[in-house]
């Protein structure tokens, strides 16, 4: 560690606050993830991944800047990864899942805001974050209001550059995207000196796409009736994706499913048969949030399936390969993200339908909607959604919630009992022997 | 054969004996500041080849006992299905949390809402008005009904309520009035709750805010139903974990 804090040093990090937030992510590593039995082997990756996030992975990146590529932070899973790479800069997503730094962001922002807006600006506000520091540009998007405002306060402190993600999806709004990553691609060019080619582009592309698919194949073995991995693990891996160099990821994703699918043929399993399969549908759960999957998983349940930015919206659908020239390819970029159905969009029904066949596909006997405290937008879309499930026969429970654990017992009231409701019919206490 | 029921809730611990299937004893105590310690005080009464434990702190004394534990949202639907079949829903108002509970002909829980992680519209917030006003909580409610109009109180909020309260005594309001106002302001609460999860004819209330007249009379003039009230509200959770011990 001794070695590191030159750098956090260097980078004006506050050493102590740093080292108290680096031992409230083991404390929340050692309780939550590290204490789950049978984990594949490999998880190893994955579990030092987030270890050395504040350490290695930082000197990683100060040693690429020191050869002259950039490095620019990103929140949101619209920004194209791959245009990015294609330019030589380095995309790290700052999302900030920590109680943490919340109060920090406290001392200026309202307290009203979502708290994964108030971890990540919290952490700058603290000079608790390392990344913050060594970027050379974030980039922000319109996907909240409380975002948007954000930025401009963030943008004081950073270069802060805005893509306009679109609230609407017609033909217009295709259009202003389109242009929104067109302007992006000239945006990180200038940034890095170096232009995007057809040649490279497709190239970067292709890593990001295997990354995807790694990821999508990996989610594919959650929907077997005996999982070999827990939803806390296979969430650890999405999170793993948000920060780490893409190849490298891809090949440690690819040998965790080969193990997998060993587990697979033996008969090996996380859980047992007939654990009630949860399927966690709503809002990102960044590093080190892990408490709703925690939560289901030690009250006996079974986390199935993300539909989030941390889960399957951030792997689903792959950039269509086939462009004659850079600006076919451009637009095959652009199609690809618009996909991606964030509730930002109004209407946003292909959310509902793809929540729905989620559901259906990973076999979940319910549903828990994440909503963190203050997302309008995902809050209120649980409405319509927990209409479309209950339509379906699939059982939903809304949760709302921070990062602090003040409400870790009635949480867990009312995922234990919303697991008894899917258990009931067949028999009394199965669940509860789980428990115990 | 006896088996037992031990609800561990955030105010009071509450034990329910039952003989051959039959309520043979119960008994209320308060939680205190050591709620393990006090359950093991419960413990040692009672006389039984089983026992289930459910309520808030039941993940607390699961390791300290030889039994099942469940949440209270099942026990209480476990109780109200039991001394009401036809009952289809529970609203379940205790020392720091309200629940409405919807269940199908079973007694299985159907749906069911909580409230958040504050006391908004509890026993506890009870409490506390009723000790800013100077009444004792056990005749709150009958001075509530002594009231000649009531105060709007704009907020169920244990924190904001208390210094609203504060003003309105310093204005020379009625004391009574106050109390209306704020029984009022719980009842429209728990009438949402109900309204969310779908108002239902038959709704058992229980938990020990049901013992206060004035909420269970406004609570039915808001739902326009009758609600049935156990005679002893208190132990509805303890006797669904002491039937699920049978």
């Amino acid at each position: 560690m001794k070695d590191y804090e030159d750098i956090w040093q260097k980078l004006g990090l506050d050493l102590h606050r740093h080292n108290e937030l680096l031992n409230s992510i083991t404390s929340a590593y050692n309780s939550m993830i590290d204490s789950q039995k049978n984990r594949p082997r490999g998880m190893a990756y994955f579990d030092r991944s987030v270890a050395v996030a504040h350490c290695q992975r930082v000197r990683e990146l100060m040693t690429i800047k020191s050869k002259g590529k950039k490095v620019i932070g990103t929140f949101c899973i619209y920004v194209p990864e791959e245009i990015a790479l294609a330019a030589g800069v380095i995309p790290i997503a700052l999302c900030g899942g920590t109680q943490f730094s919340v109060p920090y962001a406290e001392s200026l922002f309202p307290r009203d805001i979502c708290p994964l807006i108030k971890s990540t600006l919290g952490l700058g506000l603290g000079k608790i974050c390392p990344y913050l520091p060594t970027i050379d540009m974030a980039v922000g998007e319109t996907t909240c209001d409380g975002k948007k405002k954000a930025w401009e306060i963030l943008g004081t402190m950073i270069p802060m550059y805005v893509m306009e993600v679109p609230q609407k999806k017609g033909k217009i709004d295709r259009e202003l995207w389109l242009q929104e990553v067109k302007l992006f691609k000239e945006k990180v060019e200038e940034l890095s000196g170096r232009k995007v080619t057809l040649n490279n582009l497709k190239r970067c592309m292709r890593i990001v796409n295997r990354k995807r698919q790694a990821l999508g194949r990996l989610n594919e073995l959650r929907k077997l009736p005996l999982l070999p991995i827990s939803g806390k693990d296979a969430l650890l891996v999405a999170q793993v994706s948000l920060i780490d160099d893409p190849e490298r990821f891809t090949k440690h994703v690819e040998v965790l499913f080969r193990e997998l699918e060993r587990r697979v043929k033996r008969d090996i399993g996380v859980f047992k048969r007939g654990t009630k399969r949860i399927m966690v549908s709503g809002c990102p759960t960044v590093v080190p949030n892990w408490k709703i999957h925690n939560i289901v998983e030690t009250s006996g349940g079974a986390v199935v399936c993300d539909e989030t930015c941390t889960g399957f919206r951030y792997y689903a659908n792959k950039v269509e390969e086939d462009a004659p020239n850079l600006n076919a390819l451009l637009e095959n970029i652009a199609y690809r993200y618009l996909q991606i159905n964030c509730s930002c969009f109004t209407p946003n029904e292909e959310r509902v339908v793809e929540v729905l066949k989620l559901a259906k596909e990973y076999k979940a006997d319910g549903v828990i909607q994440y909503i963190l405290q203050y997302c309008h937008g995902y809050n209120i879309e649980a409405i319509k959604v927990e209409r479309a499930l209950k339509e379906a026969g699939i059982p939903t429970l809304k949760l709302e919630t921070d990062y602090s654990e003040e409400d870790f017992e009635p949480l867990r009231t009312r995922v234990e009992a919303f697991l008894e409701t899917l258990g009931s019919r067949e028999g009394d206490d199965r669940t509860i022997k789980v428990i115990r | 054969m006896r088996v037992a029921g031990i609800d561990v809730g955030s105010r009071t611990i509450k034990l329910v004996l039952l003989k051959d299937g039959a309520l043979s004893d119960f008994m209320i105590l308060d939680t205190g500041h050591e709620p393990l310690a006090r359950f093991k005080e419960v413990l040692g009464k009672c006389v039984a080849e089983k026992a289930v434990a459910t309520g808030y702190g039941r993940h607390l004394v699961k390791s300290h006992f030889d039994g099942a534990i469940m949440t209270e949202i099942k026990a209480h639907s476990l109780g109200a299905h039991h001394l009401y079949p036809k009952c289809r829903m529970i609203v379940d108002v205790g020392g720091q949390d309200s629940k409405v509970i919807r269940i199908d002909g079973e007694g299985h829980v159907e749906n069911f809402e909580m409230n958040d992680r504050c006391a908004a519209g509890t026993g506890r917030f009870l409490e506390i008005m009723a000790d800013t006003l100077g009444f004792s909580i056990e005749d709150f409610g009958n001075q509530a009904l002594k009231a000649t109009k009531a105060i709007k109180i704009s907020s169920t909020c244990t924190v904001f309520s208390e210094s609203e309260v504060v003003s309105l005594i310093a204005k020379g309001e009625n004391r009574q009035n106050i109390a209306l106002g704020i029984h009022r302001a719980i009842a429209s609460r728990l009438s949402t709750m109900v309204n969310r999860v779908g108002v239902q004819k038959d709704i058992v209330f229980s938990g020990g805010v049901a013992k206060n007249k004035c909420i269970v009379s406004l609570l039915e003039r808001e739902l326009g139903i009758k609600l049935y009230v156990p005679k002893e509200p208190q132990i509805v959770g303890a006797f669904g974990a002491a039937l699920s011990a049978i």
